[in-house]
């Protein structure tokens, strides 16, 4: 069936948007509904797509790049470097004794040497794509066993490389490594040379990321063209990927590691939030494509065989990680949470089994029973995770759930500060020698280098962004203070607060009285008149100057802001009543007149209120 | 020669006649201060340390007030809460103040006659300042009879300046001796 590309996008998208909200509903989470999506659009039931489905994976798999680009990004390096010993220990194990229990199983099931080499290979992979949003969406990310699946995931990841390099090795001399679909600059180097195009790829993208990409980033932004911020975002992870392919490293290794290079950056909010919508939206196709790509006529035909293997390989895998996890001293509850996590076998399984099948490592009809297994390994972790979550994690109820606090991947504070101009400039400064910490966004890209340099923590980004927000911390944050520069902005801001994060207490900014009256409409408490209580500390010292007490200044200073505010409120009700406005306005002018007046003394003609009444005076004569 | 600190406490200066008198008959004398409290510190938020210094410098403390309920105008008690520091001023190490003399220069509406114990007040004046004395004790001071201006109600400006006179005799008495 021959479809438009137009057709096609509007499957995808409204098998999205109609399957998606089921599955959270169900409480199934999006990688289930996305899966389930593309098993319906699939050749199998309703075959709106058939067989470009394949070629739409390779293309989806970009998401999984994005996928780590933005968890590098999250990641402190310094975190990185703590985690050192799991992804070392607990990642390298992993895949040699995976490796070497499946290569021993396929070898038991008759397999020859090379081929069940290859297999344990293949099959040892777990599916970064499946396991990460499935833990992230359950907020499991920076739990024991969270941690410890991104360390093995992060350790195949490199792994991958050597597998490359030794695949055409196993299929004997015949077939050279052009099975590989992308050549590689490092092929016709010898082995040193090739170390060298190696390393000297992670020294670009470091030294790239350090000291080029600011100053790039900071011309993009200044031209204040919202989109091309998001082009250069993924021209970013684009040109990773391409450098990567070129050397012949995986492309989401090289992604992750130049999201870790950006993790300390100012932008990085903004390239979190330029990217996310991008890898969500890929993330899905892919998981689309690969429920798509789940062969029901194969499976029906040969139920069992395929049924065995799916469990006896997920077992296989899950008893190895449990086991390593025990090593690893992960508390039981967190174990099984890891071991059930990675049991299924990745997307990259996908490429390595049509690689050995060009290669002659695999025959045809393994590879599509395979691809079939491991389809269905894939779906089925989702469905797992579930089961975990309602069957054995109440067994072990709360105490589980402070193991690794500390190790939180993402800064988080209770205070988001929205604009950092000169109002929300002193905010900062004031909260922050009280010792309280907030997150900063701003959208003024030289102020942001500029309070940069002076070691202030400024990220560039629009608050009125609901994504940029998400980033920053708002689900978690109490409150949020908003300094923005135009009262456009405050106001956008103040919407998309009110809409996503209502739990927010929002401090807002107000430059004039109209826009004091449009926040009042949007039901904002909490209004600061950017000039009213500096005119008003201006106005007591004029005061004092003309030989008022300052006291007496302070105090009426404090009275005017008060009636002031009160009065704003009235008038609010009645601000399109255009006479009745200026009537009100003239009336309140004079009530405060007088109130002030009650107050205002003479020096020995006293008649004001408190201390020193006269009454009291005429009374205490009177009585003589 | 003694040096005297005035802390002056007057929330609505601009009304008083007694103070501006007693104030201006002082004004310059050698080796007094005059610290306006309100007037330095018209959002009650006390420099401590500042305070502390002025203490040290000096070997005589008047709090100059109108008599206000019995007792001072807030800004004293606000003052003493802030700038009395426990291992400052009091407390086994708190010996700042130790052997400098403190009293009170007040302003009372009613004649003398009232504060008796079969008056209007029905105790005395000095009953009232109490606490002024016992915190005197406590920071290792010596309290002095204060200084008192009965029966300001009814008092015209010439009775303001004979007071005001015998104030400026008071301080140098205090300053001399």
């Amino acid at each position: 069936m021959e479809h438009s590309y137009f057709f096609i996008t509007m499957i995808y998208l409204a098998a999205a948007v109609v399957f998606i909200p089921i599955a959270k509903k169900l409480g199934l989470g999006s990688v289930l509904g996305y899966l389930l999506a593309g098993v319906v659009i699939g050749p199998s039931l309703m075959g709106f797509i058939g067989s470009e489905g394949q070629d739409l994976m390779h293309f989806a798999e970009f998401g999984v790049v994005m996928m780590l680009f933005l968890i590098g990004i999250e990641l402190e390096p310094a975190l990185l470097w703590n985690l050192r010993a799991p992804i070392l220990g607990l990642g390298g194990l992993q895949v040699l004794i995976s490796t070497a229990a499946v290569a021993a199983l396929a070898l038991l099931l008759g397999q020859p040497l090379n081929a069940a080499l290859a297999l344990g290979m293949i099959l040892s992979l777990s599916s970064t794509a499946i396991v990460l949003q499935s833990l992230k969406e359950k907020g499991q990310m920076s739990s024991a066993a969270g941690q410890s699946a991104f360390s093995v995931l992060l350790f195949q990841d490199i792994a991958v490389i050597p597998m490359l390099a030794v695949f055409p090795l196993l299929a004997g001399s015949s077939q050279s490594a052009a099975g590989h679909s992308e050549s590689s600059l490092r092929d016709n180097l010898p082995a040193w040379g090739q170390t060298l195009v190696v390393l000297g790829a992670v020294v670009v993208i470091v030294v790239a990321g350090r000291y080029l990409l600011r100053p790039l980033l900071r011309i993009i932004a200044a031209t204040r063209v919202r989109e091309l911020f998001t082009a250069f975002s993924l021209l970013l992870v684009v040109s990773i990927s391409v450098l990567m392919s070129l050397v012949g490293l995986s492309p989401a290794l090289g992604a992750f590691l130049g999201g870790v290079v950006l993790a300390n950056s100012e932008y990085r909010h903004e390239l979190e939030s330029d990217i996310e919508p991008f890898k969500g939206l890929l993330l899905g196709l892919f998981f689309m494509a690969v429920g798509a790509s789940i062969d029901f006529k194969l499976i029906l035909s040969m139920p069992w065989v395929i049924l065995g293997l799916v469990v006896g390989l997920m077992t296989l895998k899950g008893l190895i990680l449990l086991g390593l996890g025990k090593i690893f001293k992960i508390s039981i509850e967190q174990n099984l949470l890891f071991a059930m996590a990675l049991s299924q076998v990745g997307e990259f399984a996908f490429v390595l089994l049509s690689f050995s099948n060009q290669n002659n490592i695999l025959p045809q009809a393994t590879v599509s029973i395979l691809t079939a297994v491991v389809a269905i390994s894939m779906a089925l972790t989702p469905l797992l995770l579930l089961a975990y979550e309602k069957l054995i994690q109440p067994r072990f109820n709360v105490q589980s759930t402070n193991t690794r606090e500390a190790d939180e991947i993402q800064e988080k504070h209770p205070i988001i500060i929205a604009g950092f101009g000169r109002f929300g400039n002193i905010v900062g400064r004031f909260l922050r020698v009280n010792g309280v910490k907030a997150t900063i966004l701003d959208l003024d890209s030289d102020r942001v280098d500029a309070l940069h340099n002076l070691g202030v923590k400024v990220y560039y980004g629009d608050a009125a962004r609901r994504d940029m927000l998400e980033s920053a911390g708002a689900a978690d944050a109490k409150v949020i203070i908003v300094a923005m520069d135009t009262v456009e902005q405050t106001l956008e801001v103040v919407r998309v607060v009110r809409k996503h994060f209502p739990h927010l207490q929002m401090l807002v900014k107000a430059e004039n009285i109209p826009d004091t009256f449009e926040l009042m409409d949007l039901g904002v408490l909490h209004i600061y008149r950017e000039t009213l209580d500096t005119s008003l500390r201006m106005g007591a010292d004029a005061l004092q100057m003309l030989g008022v007490r300052a006291y007496h200044a302070y105090r009426n200073a404090g009275t005017f802001r008060k009636q002031d505010e009160k009065a704003m409120k009235g008038l609010s009700a009645i601000r399109d009543d255009k006479k009745l406005y200026i009537n009100t306005v003239k009336e309140r002018i004079e009530e405060l007149e007088k109130l002030m007046s009650g107050e205002r003394t003479t020096r020995y003609n006293p008649s004001g209120l408190g201390w020193d009444e006269q009454s009291l005076i005429d009374e205490a004569r009177q009585e003589e | 020669m003694s040096r005297i600190l005035i802390l002056f406490a007057h929330p609505a200066f601009e009304k008083s006649r007694v103070h501006h008198q007693l104030l201006a008959t002082i004004r310059g004398m050698q080796g007094v201060t005059v610290h306006d409290l309100y007037e330095t510190y018209p959002d009650l938020n006390i420099d401590v340390r500042q305070e502390q210094g002025l203490l040290l410098q000096h070997d005589i403390i008047l709090f100059q007030h109108p008599f206000y309920w019995y007792s001072a105008p807030a800004i004293i008690k606000q003052w003493q809460d802030l700038v009395l520091e426990h291992g400052w001023a009091y407390g086994r190490t708190g010996t700042a103040l130790r052997g400098k003399r403190i009293t009170n220069v007040i302003s009372a509406g009613t004649k003398e006659e009232a504060y008796q114990a079969d008056g209007w007040h029905q105790h005395s004046l000095t009953d009232f300042l109490l606490p002024f004395k016992q915190t005197a004790t406590l920071c290792n001071m010596q309290y002095l009879a204060p200084f008192v201006v009965y029966g300001t109600h009814q008092m015209d400006t010439t009775g303001i300046s004979e007071h005001a006179i015998s104030y400026k005799q008071f301080l140098e008495n205090l300053r001399d001796r």
